[in-house]
């Protein structure tokens, strides 16, 4: 019994809905997490993805749907949801008048940690994420890359099974953000902890095992980034001009296909893989003196992410989900 | 991982939560001022201003009205401080602190009841340290009559610093706690008796001070401060002292119930 109850998914989420009001923030998603994985959710701001973060943590019940950590329903069974899970927020949730020693401390004692037990744990997460010669600053005299340690510590402090982090990686220079992920994978080597995470950086969401992306509510896609790349099944050309509407429906009559318009940029996917320079020498050839530069790339995840979507990534600018 | 350490316990959390609140008091010393300071002046420029021309009707003769307003300032110090109090869990949630004690496995009201802990001590810290005032007023203590205020003063607290969650829970801004500070908190210290006796009042005020659960804390505090004189007129000690407890219990519990029944995001 015991056993099987064990081996049920980190997370497993059914029709999860939510509606701030009148605006709806998620439309029916379905994912589960298997164990070990490293999860991304990715998507614009507005997407839905905290939503998501905020059910999981069991800071938000949701509106309809239903979702589990664990085969515990976050709703329902949000205390023993909670002792499973460490949380790691997008804002800060440390004390900033606190040393990091004292922060640690309450977040012990919370989770029914106290005496030799803790100060072990504690100092076992703070050699980890190099913080001991820091344990005795106040919060607020640490460098922001530094906080986020010490939330990433706070998180971990209580030996969860699974972590979720809300957008880890904002505000973290490109060192602190590898520091991240090399400490994210040892963490799931050593100790198979499952880890979902959102993002709204592609690079973050590349290193990911599996990727949702969530667009206004709803999941658009879901597979290993390179399954999804490979999805679009071509290369992407990208054509810059003075008038991308006219240049789009010159293309579109005379050599069909897809082209849209972004960004000022008209851009056309060329199938399959390998086709991009032949058809790009075609369309500067048919179209003299209207094309001023010209990009044959292979396809990111911002390109599944408009494929699947018809939008740019950033041209999203919807209500942001985070209040 | 070891999780069978990991039983939520009840004490642990409280303790924890009302130790930071204290450690943070000490590491913002400069709110002792604004807590302590305010209410002095008041009482020195109010109590002064009157002077001669108060004559309160339970006590002829010999009391002056620095002395009749000194319980009354007693128990401003205390809203004060729980006003405060209040305030940092305000904070708390804006700053982000609040978020991470929500996902912890504990109850709600293990956590009302920590910081309410934290605040009703700072809040007798500040009470108790008012006190020392008093011979300046012309009141007399003596260990017992101090040893009785300390009881009394940590009921009042406990109650008005609860009573200050209850309010602000469910409130994300300081500015929104602002405005209900001014209807409903400083009105209830107005009408408590703190600044005028209900007999000289006019018969609606009279019939509100009598519901007004604080009128009771301060008739306490003036029977611990001036025994001989308290009079006929005040609510009997065994009478303040009951509703004091009954107002703290029922607005730790109205606390509690709205922290338990409010979703960790503020719609």
């Amino acid at each position: 019994m015991l056993s099987s109850l064990s081996e049920q998914p980190p997370i497993e989420v059914k029709g999860l809905t939510h509606a701030y009001g009148a605006r709806m923030a998620l439309r029916g998603v379905d994912f589960f997490v298997r164990k070990g994985e490293i999860f991304g959710l990715l998507g614009p701001n507005g997407g839905g993805k905290t939503t998501v973060f905020r059910i999981l943590s069991t800071l938000l019940p949701p509106t309809a749907g239903s979702a589990r950590v664990f085969g515990l329903d976050v709703v329902r069974d949000s205390a023993a949801v909670r002792r499973r899970i460490g949380v790691v927020f997008q804002s800060p949730s440390l004390d900033r008048k606190l040393t990091v020693m004292e922060n640690l401390g309450h977040q012990g004692h919370l989770y029914g940690l106290r005496g030799k037990l803790l100060r072990q744990r504690m100092g076992e997460m703070l050699g980890r994420v190099g913080l001991l010669d820091r344990s005795r600053d106040l919060v607020e005299k640490l460098s922001g890359g530094l906080q986020r340690r010490v939330e990433i510590a706070k998180g971990l402090l209580h030996g969860p099974d699974l972590l979720l982090l809300d957008e880890p990686s904002s505000g973290l220079d490109p060192g602190a953000r590898r520091d991240l992920w090399r400490h994210l994978q040892e963490l799931r080597q050593k100790q198979g902890l499952t880890v979902l995470l959102t993002t709204h950086f592609m690079e973050e969401a590349e290193r990911c095992d599996r990727l949702g992306i969530l667009h206004r509510g709803e999941l658009v896609a879901l597979d290993t980034p390179s399954e999804l790349k490979q999805g679009i099944g071509g290369d992407v050309i990208t054509l810059e001009t003075e008038d991308p509407v006219r240049l789009r429906d010159q293309i579109q009559e005379r050599f069909g296909g897809e082209p849209t318009v972004l960004n000022g940029m008209v851009r056309i996917e060329s199938r399959p893989a390998g086709t991009g320079h032949e058809l790009s020498a075609r369309l500067v050839q048919a179209f003299p003196g209207q094309v001023s530069a010209v990009t044959i790339g292979k396809p990111h995840l911002e390109d599944v992410f408009i494929q699947r979507t018809g939008h740019r990534f950033w041209e999203e600018t919807g209500e942001r989900a985070e209040a | 991982m070891k999780r069978t350490s990991l039983s939520s316990g009840f004490l642990l959390p409280v303790a924890t939560l009302a130790v930071r609140e204290l450690v943070r008091f000490c590491r913002q010393r400069n709110r002792i001022v604004g807590a302590l300071g305010t209410p002095l002046v008041f009482w020195f420029l109010i109590g002064s201003g009157f002077g001669a021309s108060f004559q309160p009707p339970s006590a002829p003769g010999g009391m002056s009205y620095l002395q009749y307003f000194f319980p009354g300032t007693l128990a401003l110090v205390l809203l004060f401080t729980s006003i405060f109090s209040t305030i940092s869990l305000i904070e708390d949630r804006r700053e982000g602190f609040l978020q991470s004690v929500l996902v912890a496995p504990v109850s709600r009201t293990s956590i009302v009841l920590g910081k309410v802990l934290g605040g009703t001590i700072l809040a007798l810290l500040h009470g108790s340290l008012f006190l020392v005032v008093a011979p300046v007023a012309g009141i007399s203590l003596n260990i017992v009559s101090v040893i009785s205020l300390v009881g009394i003063l940590s009921l009042i607290a406990f109650a008005l610093t609860a009573l200050g969650f209850a309010i602000a829970w469910r409130t994300d801004s300081t500015q929104g706690f602002h405005a209900i500070m001014n209807l409903v908190l400083m009105p209830l210290w107005l009408l408590s008796g703190a600044v005028f006796p209900a007999s000289g009042a006019s018969p609606w005020l009279r019939w509100a001070m009598t519901f007004n659960p604080l009128t009771y804390g301060v008739a306490a505090l003036r029977w611990g401060l001036h025994p001989a004189t308290a009079g006929s007129e005040l609510p009997s000690l065994a009478l303040s002292l009951g509703v004091t407890v009954l107002f703290g219990v029922l607005a730790v519990w109205a606390a509690a119930v709205i922290a338990g029944r409010t979703a960790g995001v503020l719609p």
